[in-house]
């Protein structure tokens, strides 16, 4: 894996090259504050895209994720897909931030790849990049997914107690009327069941 | 545009996802669904009697306004203005610094330059220049005026639907400015034109009909509490008789309803039944006197005074000494800086003392009104509670400062002594997001809606960036808190960004720990769910 190893060594040039990509896609008044706060916890925007693409790279440069091959996705990918998945962005604006890394490599390693030299590891590099961007949609769509039925979840906890107190359901720990019927809702105590 | 000429062509493709270089105030507002709340209904605005009322929603293009609808704001601005000082100071003063910016956390979590609170009271400042300034009518936009238009308008509502009035900013300002209150004005002014959000309006119209945001009615409340009563005797063997609108009792007992339909803030409300049961406290609570939060407050100045006006009326009526409120965070921003002079003096109460311990609450000599946290604390001070911390250790608990309790009123100790003597593990999260500088839960001045969740989730995100930081270091899998609507919301934030961490009020984890006289061995906490450790013998 030779083109890893240069890809190791320019880490931190495609790094910073990413970031400020991904930051560009926020208004230009914000995008100022979440390249220059420190604080995990001042800008947790910039900082978790700041750690969470270190960590995508890294995972990039050790190959296939045998995490991946049990449809598990990466941790740091739903950290920043999980912001951008709230934010004001379209679906596509919302993970747009994965395809520009191919241009940066190339952009990168320009000497280096010249003549198709590293031809099948780029594409193999480039694939990986290509199942992350995939990867990225599963996530995407599990947080809008999430986001109804929160508050589906939201609003039948807060009618919950009411329809108890009407003694409309039964909880299965002694209240409310006790026939086949009621019972047949489960709705346990606290929590909706799904 | 000659930087457009002179790009090259993958540059060019970069343009595809940037936001468009135009300045704030040419951008108008695009309704998009989950990051609004639905428009106040008509017949809720009718209930008390606020103008315009009529259905209306916010993603329509016609937002049904009177013709004189710019008169009637340019009226209100003026009005307010004569009014209060303190607006016209904000209005002027502000010199641009920046150090409010960042510390709002829409803006840390949207990302969109208008949560900015400079930016936001520059959207109302842009139409007091054009208007109210010399050089705003002269320079217009170069002096940063601007007229007041529909899209104006509709900006404006978008926005101030967009601020929990947490007030993290006024803490980093150095003129001391209050975004709060600019967005209270904003607020106001909305209302003139009837255009409140539903899910502040409904509950307004409740309270104001029924006592209680949620239109409970006497019977419904005291069902209600009967049913804790169940629980608390399946838990503790305990059977808790509580006193309704008793007259001649010593302490009248306001808490949000909030805690009386919502899980988990009925636990917090059992908590309280069982502590005053315990103490043998000669207390009440009322039907009519409902309620301790107040939606009146993100309303207008006027509807809050209305719907507070009943906690003394109440307290005069059944002839008590003093009162004592629950856990709720706005109702205390109420109370503390508000009540008294809106509602008092309450000359027919009497200055607050423990009767447990026989501390004077000097510091609620003129409200009458304690604290359940400082009452508590003060128990616990005076070793009046017998307390078993053990029977929360499966609990890593953390404390989440709500806006209006911790930089409204400083009730930053009391809990946090409450916390330590109740449980075993407590870890504080980091310092810049705690106490003074806590970060909102994002769903605060009845933006807790379930239509705006994409927004709620956005504005919470700084507050559960940190709770899952020490989730993930030291394991914490509980946030207290002391506020019905952090009870009510937070849990949905847990859900998004820190699966795992439950959410209590304080009142349930010391109900969790008392040690009642004459209580069977606990086996269950009052989420009925078995205590580790100390399950029932089979």
């Amino acid at each position: 894996m030779r083109l890893n190893s240069l890809l190791a060594d320019k880490k931190a040039s495609i790094l910073g090259k990413w970031f400020d990509i991904i930051i560009e896609s926020y208004p230009p008044d914000t995008s100022n504050f979440l390249k220059n706060q420190g604080s995990r916890f001042a800008n947790p925007i910039g900082s978790t895209i700041s750690q969470g693409i270190e960590d995508i790279f890294d995972e990039l440069l050790r190959g296939p994720n045998p995490l991946q091959a049990e449809g598990k996705t990466s941790q740091f990918l739903d950290n920043i897909v999980r912001i951008r998945a709230v934010q004001d962005f379209t679906p596509s604006q919302a993970l747009s931030f994965i395809f520009p890394l191919k241009r940066i490599i190339r952009e990168e390693l320009t000497v280096e790849i010249a003549g198709s030299r590293f031809s099948d590891e780029i594409l193999a590099f480039e694939s990986a990049i290509d199942n992350l961007a995939l990867s990225a949609f599963d996530i995407y769509i599990k947080c809008r997914e999430q986001i109804y039925e929160i508050k589906a979840n939201e609003s039948k906890s807060m009618t919950f107690r009411l329809l108890q107190m009407a003694n409309l359901i039964n909880d299965n720990n002694g209240h409310g009327p006790d026939s086949k019927e009621n019972n047949n809702l489960k709705i346990k105590r606290g929590e909706v069941k799904k | 545009m000659a930087t457009k000429f002179t790009a090259k062509p993958d540059e060019l493709s970069k343009l595809d996802y940037k936001p468009p270089k135009k300045g704030w105030m040419d951008n108008p507002v695009e309704f998009k669904e989950n990051t609004f709340c639905w428009g106040a209904k008509g017949k809720n605005l009718k209930i008390i009697d606020f103008p315009n009322a009529r259905d209306w929603s916010p993603a329509e293009e016609d937002w049904k306004l009177p013709e004189n609808w710019q008169e009637i704001v340019l009226e209100g601005i003026k009005e307010r203005l004569s009014k209060y000082r303190s607006l016209r100071l904000f209005m002027d003063i502000c010199v641009r610094c920046g150090a409010c910016a960042d510390k709002c956390h829409f803006f840390i979590g949207s990302g969109d330059p208008k949560n900015m609170p400079v930016l936001r009271a520059e959207l109302l400042r842009s139409i007091y220049r054009r208007y109210f300034t010399a050089s705003g009518k002269m320079l217009g936009k170069i002096a940063g005026a601007r007229e007041l238009t529909i899209d104006v308008l509709k900006e404006l509502w978008y926005y101030y639907y967009q601020c929990t009035e947490c007030r993290r900013c006024s803490v980093f300002c150095p003129y001391g400015i209050d975004q709060a209150e600019i967005t209270m004005m904003g607020r106001e002014l909305l209302n003139l034109l009837g255009l409140n959000i539903d899910w502040i309006a409904g509950p307004v119209a409740n309270c104001y009909m029924k006592g209680n945001h949620l239109g409970l009615e006497p019977h419904t409340i005291k069902n209600g509490i009967e049913f804790f009563l169940d629980d608390i005797e399946t838990v503790t063997g305990i059977k808790i008789k509580p006193t309704f609108n008793r007259k001649g009792a010593e302490i009248l007992f306001v808490t949000p309803s909030g805690d009386l339909f919502a899980d988990p803030g009925t636990y917090t409300c059992m908590g309280y039944l069982m502590l005053f049961h315990e103490l043998g406290l000669d207390y009440t609570w009322s039907t009519y006197a409902s309620e301790g939060g107040n939606f009146g407050f993100f309303t207008s100045n006027e509807m809050a005074k209305r719907l507070n006006a009943k906690i003394y009326a109440e307290a005069k009526r059944l002839g008590v000494k003093w009162i004592i409120g629950g856990e709720c965070g706005h109702m205390w921003r109420v109370v503390h800086q508000y009540m008294d002079t809106w509602n008092g003096p309450a000359d027919f109460l009497e200055e607050p003392v423990s009767p447990i311990t026989g501390t004077k609450f000097e510091n609620a000599k003129s409200t009458k009104m304690v604290h359940i946290a400082e009452f508590t604390a003060d128990l616990i001070k005076n070793g009046k509670l017998k307390l078993d911390p053990s029977r929360n250790d499966h609990l890593k608990v953390t404390w989440h400062d709500s806006c209006n309790t911790a930089r409204g009123m400083g009730i930053l100790e009391e809990p946090r002594y409450v916390l330590r003597n109740v449980c075993n593990h407590f870890y504080e999260m980091p310092e810049e997001t705690i106490r003074e500088r806590t970060f909102c839960c994002g769903s605060g001045t009845g933006l807790n809606a379930s239509e705006n969740m994409e927004l709620r989730m956005r504005g919470g995100f700084a507050r559960a960036n940190a709770v899952k930081y020490v989730r993930d270091r030291y394991g914490v899998n509980m946030l207290a808190n002391i506020c019905a609507i952090d009870r009510a919301t937070l849990k949905a934030l847990m859900e998004y960004w820190a699966p795992d961490v439950q959410v209590a009020g304080l009142h349930e984890l010391v109900a969790n720990a008392l040690v009642m006289k004459g209580e069977k061995e606990r086996t269950q906490d009052l989420r009925l769910e078995p205590l580790p450790g100390k399950e029932a013998k089979e």
